[in-house]
């Protein structure tokens, strides 16, 4: 595993970091996926966009296997990370997790100090060897989290206190401390307001340096914005992936220029 | 202007703010009725409650005072050690009937000095002290041999129908045929009052005492009873909780949804509402009757109310893991934490609350249990010694705070009955600082999410 790594850092800039071939997902009977293949980049940001339900999060959450908590969920096809496969019998969804962090729709903080928020993976993945190594990560991540000039007094105070927008801010945080590979992201902006949500852009395009980023978003422009690649969903289906410029100047599927022209949705 | 509104008049009704229409009227009137319903069901209820409290209080607080009569006895070296050389073993030759004398010359000597002029002879005069007076004695002088030959105030019980009298339980009129105590005998009484030697005062020996025989219920107390309920909780908790928590956690987070798990959590349910005397009879049968367990051991009940409590540990424990947000769980998960260091590290210490919550009031109920001990021997025999080892506290025979107020109030005597009713009072205050703890920490721990 390691050594793939390290491979891909050295080939060129268009590596492919996640493969999916022929995903089915289902919930008992709803089928919720239907037939995906895609292939995500290394080092770029992926945008996936679609009209609510198409099923953005389900696939998002298959890529670290947090469908299997769902007990009706059923996930059908390979998915590839650095070409192997996350599904074997052989990996341990927990391993897989370290390395594909994730931001959820919903901010959900632990009910902890923010302090803790940010220190529980380092801790957990042993990270840091002493107090101040930790406290080191923690402002660097809740640095690259926008939000540290915020919280930098305190630390110590729970991170349920604190505001919608702020606590999502924390969350992204939280994930980059453990240095994932590939970062999820499920509409991270959504309770953001313009100024915090240019500073997450910010961080996501700096990420995008190191790691492989996929974001969920319902704004067309962020998409612009921050992706090289989006995907578009409708019903379950991948209707159309390609580059950004592409798919947002010259759609080739008629329901990609609908949506994106707000004629669906 | 006035076409516009005409208008709009037609469609909407019309009509002033400050002037209720009727269906406002109506359904103004019905929300009042309903409130008013309830009020009055909580009004009943307060009343019951009230009522019960009243009685409990009224009957029970006798209890905790027992008629006491106070003399100077003289521990007459030629009574309690002929031979004078202070050996134990000849001391505790004397039997109570050795002591019985002194008690007699005391009782004259105490009517003499306070002028008191009575016919009774002093075998009767005795008679108005409880039969646990030689005993008393006894038990004194063999803790404190050096004592003997000296003169040292004693306080005695009073006997149960002088005690009786005091609280107004006894008249003259109700003593008629009663062979126990004479209208001499409540004259002698009144006269001891007036002189002061006879009293009545808080009774400690009531809360940390023993169990007494039919003949001394003056005697009689509800500690010993306590400890073996002490011991039995113990043993409750130390079994209940851990496994009940391990259980909840395991089906909870852990298990697959198949139809095993649903057969468990349905039979956990039914468990529930098992009513207890059949935990009682499988506890003598399995423990008692299998395992050879020991009859009356608050081990024994312990591990009976273990599995009456059980099933309420772990369908409150469930409920608190149910409670916690899943989306916390996601985010333990997301991070690369195991299904293990989410359960522990985030789930359970935002379950504690509810899961203490519910441990206590599990432990109230088998607290307050009686049914069971009826089965496996708690129930019918005098528990008189304080345990001295945990070991013996958990084995050897005792009762528990329920049973014993069963016990007593299966007894003949009024003065039993007065007693179950203390020890109800008791076991109230108990169940409730234990249902107070369980508020206290739940709005300790309770943490917003
Ligand atoms: N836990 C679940 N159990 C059953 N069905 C589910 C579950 N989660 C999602 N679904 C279904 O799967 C489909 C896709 O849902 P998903 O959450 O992936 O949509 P989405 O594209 O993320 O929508 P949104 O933009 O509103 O977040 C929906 O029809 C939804 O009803
Ligand atoms: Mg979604």
């Amino acid at each position: 595993m390691y050594d793939t790594e390290k491979l891909g850092t050295d080939v060129n800039q268009t590596e492919t970091k996640i493969s999916a071939r022929n995903v089915q997902v289902y919930y008992g009977d709803t089928h919720a996926i239907k037939d995906v293949n895609v292939d995500i980049d290394a080092k770029a940001v992926t945008a996936f966009i679609g009209p609510s339900g198409c099923g953005k999060s389900t696939f998002l959450r298959c890529i670290n296997r947090m469908n299997d908590t769902i007990d009706v969920c059923r996930v059908e096809g390979d998915i590839k990370i650095d070409g192997e496969d996350i599904y074997d019998k052989r990996v341990d969804p927990v391993q897989l997790r370290a390395k594909v962090g994730m931001v959820f729709q919903k901010p959900n903080p632990f009910p902890k100090s923010i302090y803790d928020n940010i220190a529980y993976g380092p801790r957990i993945h042993g990270l840091a060897k002493n107090k101040a190594e930790l406290d080191e990560i923690v402002e660097k991540s809740l640095r690259r989290g926008a939000i540290w000039n915020e919280v930098k007094d305190r630390l110590h105070a729970p991170g349920t206190g604190l505001s919608g927008g702020q606590q999502q801010r924390l969350c992204i945080a939280r994930a980059v401390a453990t240095e994932p590979e590939v970062l999820l992201m499920d509409e991270p902006c959504s309770a953001l307001d313009p100024i915090a949500t240019a500073q997450v852009e910010e961080l996501i395009d700096e990420l995008r340096d190191q790691y492989s980023v996929v974001i969920v978003t319902h704004s067309m422009q962020q998409a612009a914005r921050v992706s090289q690649k989006t995907a578009f969903f409708h019903l379950g289906n991948l209707v159309e992936y390609g580059d950004t410029s592409q798919i947002f100047t010259n759609p080739k599927d008629e329901r990609t220029e609908s949506y994106i022209t707000g004629r669906i949705g | 202007m006035t076409d516009a509104t005409q208008n709009t008049g037609a469609v909407a009704p019309q009509g002033s703010l400050h002037t209720l229409d009727a269906r406002t009227k109506r359904r103004n009137a019905a929300e009042g009725r309903f409130k008013l319903y309830g009020m009055i069901a909580i009004g009943i209820g307060l009343l019951m409650l009230v009522t019960l409290l009243y009685t409990i209080l009224s009957k029970g607080t006798g209890a905790f005072t027992q008629t006491f009569v106070s003399m100077e006895v003289e521990l007459l070296e030629s009574k309690l050690d002929k031979s004078g050389e202070r050996d134990l073993e000849k001391i505790k030759k004397v039997t109570t009937f050795g002591y019985a004398p002194l008690i007699k010359s005391a009782f004259e000597k105490t009517v003499e000095a306070n002028g008191i002029e009575t016919d009774l002879k002093s075998k009767d005069m005795t008679k108005i002290l409880s039969k646990s007076a030689a005993s008393q004695l006894r038990n004194y002088v063999i803790a404190n041999p050096d004592k003997i030959g000296q003169t040292i105030e004693f306080r005695f019980l009073a006997n149960s129908r002088v005690d009786g009298y005091m609280k107004g339980r006894v008249t003259r009129d109700s003593i008629a045929n009663d062979k126990n105590i004479t209208p001499a005998q409540l004259d002698l009484v009144d006269q001891l009052i007036e002189v002061g030697a006879l009293k009545k005062t808080f009774n400690i020996d009531f809360i940390i005492g023993a169990d007494a025989s039919d003949q001394r219920p003056e005697a009689a107390g509800i500690g010993v009873a306590m400890v073996g309920s002490f011991f039995m909780m113990l043993v409750v908790l130390v079994l209940a909780l851990p496994i009940g928590v391990a259980a909840s956690i395991y089906l909870e987070e852990f298990a697959p949804k198949n139809w095993i798990t649903d057969i468990i959590e349905v039979n956990i349910s039914n468990l529930a509402a098992v009513p207890s005397i059949v935990f009682g009879i499988l506890g003598l049968a399995v423990f008692i009757n299998y395992m050879h367990l020991p009859q009356s051991a608050p081990l024994v009940g312990g591990l009976v109310l273990t599995l009456m409590t059980l099933p309420t540990i772990i369908i409150s424990t469930r409920a608190a893991l149910k409670a916690v947000p899943p989306s916390i769980r996601d985010a333990a998960l997301g991070v690369g934490a195991s299904k293990m260091q989410a359960v522990f590290h985030h789930v359970l210490p935002l379950a504690a609350p509810g899961i203490l919550t519910g441990t206590i009031i599990g432990l109230a109920q088998a607290l307050g249990e009686t049914a069971p001990l009826l089965l496996i021997g708690m129930i019918g025999f005098i528990a008189s010694n304080m345990p001295e080892t945990v070991g013996e506290g958990l084995l050897s025979p005792n009762s528990a705070m329920p049973a014993q107020i069963y016990e007593w109030a299966k007894r003949a005597d009024p003065a039993f009955y007065e007693r179950a009713w203390g020890g109800i009072i008791i076991l109230l205050i108990f169940l409730i600082s234990m249902n107070t703890l369980a508020v206290l920490l739940r709005r300790r721990f309770e943490r917003r999410w």
